[in-house]
């Protein structure tokens, strides 16, 4: 899924860049407003930043492509972060990717066909005396098992219908 | 009476914040008992926690707590009958995980109510800030001196030396910054701290700019952690409404202000001077030292970095003095460090201790040993930078001379516990997976490095190891170590190196035997049914996502390991345990 400026009017982001403007080393929390404004970061948006901060475009992408936080792509209405850190690892959340990629048909990075349901790994949540552990939204769920996982998704298909 | 619910990340994670909504709903309108929260006291494997003072401040300490529990709760406490709460009381073994601790940076986590100044300064909060004012900023780098007090990020650095080295540093303005990109997977002592004592953190952080004369002072969080940010808004906001940070701190001549930039999500933003590349908006790469940060670092001015936990020792040491620290811990290595304890640990959580306890006496006396009364195989210490350091050596002090001599490092303090069914080399595999994707790519050795230690690792686990890999991930280790700019290319071997050292046996049975003795590497495994065992309920056959198994009703099924994926559905399917997995 391509993600464009359709998906907001760009002067949404005018306020954000008449703030930063002036402070330099400012990029990195432009394109935080930003995303959080958008969802993502379309080229569009990337070209406006680039334009407003006088930063070249080929920097602006650099460095939204360095940090695992940019999103090029929309999400969908749930994001879920799996937690892939050490203690994680150890107490299997290999089987906790399996039962989402089973449920869902989704792998890291991608968003179910339904447009409902996005799979993001992430490194650690912090919260390891729960592992394995998984964030949706703003959820953190814990202890999980493979089984439990495929009801808390499906849970929340039966919310959107 | 006051009751106290604990909502640190992991607490309300295990539904501490439906029980405080549950609670502020029925005991709105009882005047005699008082509602607060407190952050994360670091007893995780008990969440959710709720603490009850009586009239008289004695603490009763409810654990796993329910949400259908909550009525109970609030209708003890209103009739005053707390002995009917018992049944949910913490035991007097799992009251022992905080009992044999000692708590410096964090001696108000879990206690006070982080969103209240006022709780802090009754806890004699920026007491040593206006003690350290009335001092000289070389006085108080003195007593960080004697304290011995050394960088908890993960390098062990003395901190007086880097404040002496920023104060004496020519170039005005300068910066005071914290690290609070705690990257570490399995370690979250640094979330603990800002989310459950932010004060702490401040005041540590005020004492540190007045003493390395900085105005300017910045806190770099990790995204991940929004509680975290949101909590040092408020602390921020706080302070400065009470006059403790701004324009003529306490009214003193030394002014500074204090500003939090939150991290976008990159490991190697840990490192000092990528951190300091994020700060200004760039892609993290690290740069070339020296010049050190002290003499060059946020836009090329005199810079001092330190961790949260290194700051939150700060304002204690001012108060009881340097000597006090120095008394705790080893020769080498003085005053206490947090761990984090997970894994296959029985009471996982936060852990502070004095330095020169042993492995064994954290694992074993404080966390309560493995769970499920499994056999312990060995412990990962200081994340994918550190290494794995066996159960024989279970009763090395934790010391940072002890743990380097063991290929592992002291780290950030993640103690991650391994029983029999961890496999080691899968264990390497992941932590390189990690290292691979978070290279920033500026140093080959580590871009390509890693890269290709992570594909001979992948290549051992499916059972496609050569004879020659050991000594060749060994090489190439070394290489990388000695080719990379910074502490994450210097490191991101230690968890192969020590895990051959320690278990090489492991890396040769999956090479030469392609076997895996802890049953991890699923290509190396082979899935048969005991023909004694099975019943012949066909059970595992109807599961089965690949028809690989045959064998009619009540008679012996069979798996045709040609076909087999080796999913284990069988294997968690069968009621008779006739599926043996090898």
């Amino acid at each position: 899924m391509q993600c464009n400026s359709s998906l907001g009017d760009l002067t949404l982001l005018d306020n954000v860049l008449e703030e930063y403007k002036t402070k330099p080393g400012s990029l990195v929390t432009v394109l935080q407003e930003a995303q959080e404004l958008f969802g993502c970061l379309p080229p569009d948006v990337i070209y406006k930043i680039s334009d407003s901060l006088q930063i070249p475009p080929a920097r602006v992408f650099g460095v939204a492509t360095f940090y695992t936080q940019f999103r090029f792509s929309p999400v969908g209405k749930y994001l879920i972060l799996l937690c892939q850190g050490t203690a994680c690892h150890v107490n299997g959340s290999k089987k906790i990717e399996d039962a989402i990629r089973e449920e869902l048909g989704i792998s890291d990075g991608q968003t179910s066909d339904d447009g409902l349901f996005t799979l993001t790994n992430v490194a650690c949540l912090g919260c390891c005396s729960l592992s394995p552990v998984m964030m949706i939204n703003d959820e953190t769920y814990g202890n999980l098992t493979p089984d439990q996982t495929k009801e808390i998704i499906r849970s929340l298909k039966e919310v959107k219908e | 009476m006051r009751i106290v619910v604990g909502q640190g990340s992991c607490g309300i994670a295990a539904g501490a914040s439906k029980i405080y909504l549950r609670l502020e709903d029925i005991l709105k309108d009882q005047t005699s008992v008082l509602l607060e929260v407190t952050g994360c006291v670091g007893m995780c494997f008990l969440e959710p926690i709720v603490d009850i003072y009586d009239k008289s401040g004695n603490l009763k300490r409810l654990v796993r707590v329910k949400e259908e529990d909550v009525e109970r709760i609030a209708d003890s406490l209103i009739s005053e009958n707390l002995h009917l709460l018992n049944d949910l009381e913490i035991s007097d073994a799992e009251d022992e995980f905080l009992q044999k601790q000692t708590r410096i940076s964090l001696k108000n986590c879990g206690i006070i109510n982080p969103e209240s100044i006022e709780d802090y300064i009754e806890k004699d909060g920026y007491k040593a800030l206006e003690k350290a004012l009335s001092l000289d900023p070389q006085e108080i780098i003195e007593i960080i001196k004697t304290s011995g007090l050394s960088g908890r990020g993960g390098a062990g650095f003395p901190t007086w030396f880097k404040w002496n080295a920023a104060r004496e540093s020519e170039g005005q303005p300068k910066y005071l910054i914290c690290n609070a990109d705690e990257g570490d997977p399995g370690a979250f002592m640094d979330r603990a701290i800002l989310e459950g004592d932010p004060h702490a953190l401040l005041e540590g952080m005020l004492i540190a700019a007045y003493s390395i004369g900085a105005r300017q002072a910045l806190i770099y969080v990790r995204a991940e952690y929004p509680l975290a940010i949101q909590r040092l808004q408020n602390a921020i906001k706080q302070a400065e409404e009470k006059g403790y940070l701004g324009k003529n701190i306490l009214k003193s001549d030394f002014s500074c202000d204090i500003s939090i930039k939150a991290g976008a999500g990159a490991f190697v933003c840990g490192e000092e001077t990528a951190l300091i590349e994020s700060l200004e908006g760039n892609r993290g790469m690290p740069r070339l030292k020296p010049p050190f940060p002290a003499q060059s670092g946020y836009w090329r001015k005199p810079s001092n970095i330190n961790n949260v936990e290194t700051f939150a020792n700060v304002p204690w040491i001012i108060l009881k003095g340097g000597q006090a620290f120095s008394d705790l811990g080893t020769e080498d290595s003085k005053g206490t460090k947090v761990f984090a304890l997970t894994g296959k640990i029985e009471r996982g959580g936060l852990v502070e201790i004095p330095m020169g306890k042993t492995l064994n006496q954290v694992i074993f006396d404080i966390g309560g040993g493995i769970r499920e009364g499994a056999e312990f195989k060995g412990v990962q210490m200081g994340g994918p930078s550190g290494g794995c350091i066996p159960a024989e050596l279970g009763d090395t002090i934790i010391d940072y001379k002890a743990l380097n001599a063991t290929g592992a490092i002291m780290g950030s303090g993640g103690m991650v516990v391994m029983d029999q069914d961890t496999c080691m080399v899968s264990m390497a595999k992941f932590f390189l997976e990690f290292t691979a994707k978070e290279s920033c790519g500026k140093c080959i050795h580590c871009r390509i490095g890693t890269k290709r230690l992570l594909e001979i690792l992948e290549r051992i686990c499916d059972g496609h190891g050569k004879d020659g890999d050991i000594e060749l991930l060994e090489s190439l280790s070394t290489e990388i170590k000695s080719g990379s700019l910074c502490g994450l290319g210097q490191t991101a071997p230690n968890p192969v190196l020590s895990t051959i050292k320690y278990f090489r046996d492991e890396y040769e049975a999956h090479i030469y035997e392609k076997r895996c003795p802890a049953g991890e590497c699923t290509a190396l495994l082979t899935y048969t049914i005991d023909p004694v065992k099975c019943t012949g309920c066909t059970l595992c056959k109807r599961k089965c996502p690949v028809d690989a198994i045959e064998g009619d009703v009540r008679q012996p099924h069979i798996i045709d390991n040609e076909l087999c994926i080796k999913c284990g559905e069988c294997y968690d399917v069968c009621r008779f345990d006739a599926v043996i997995v090898r």
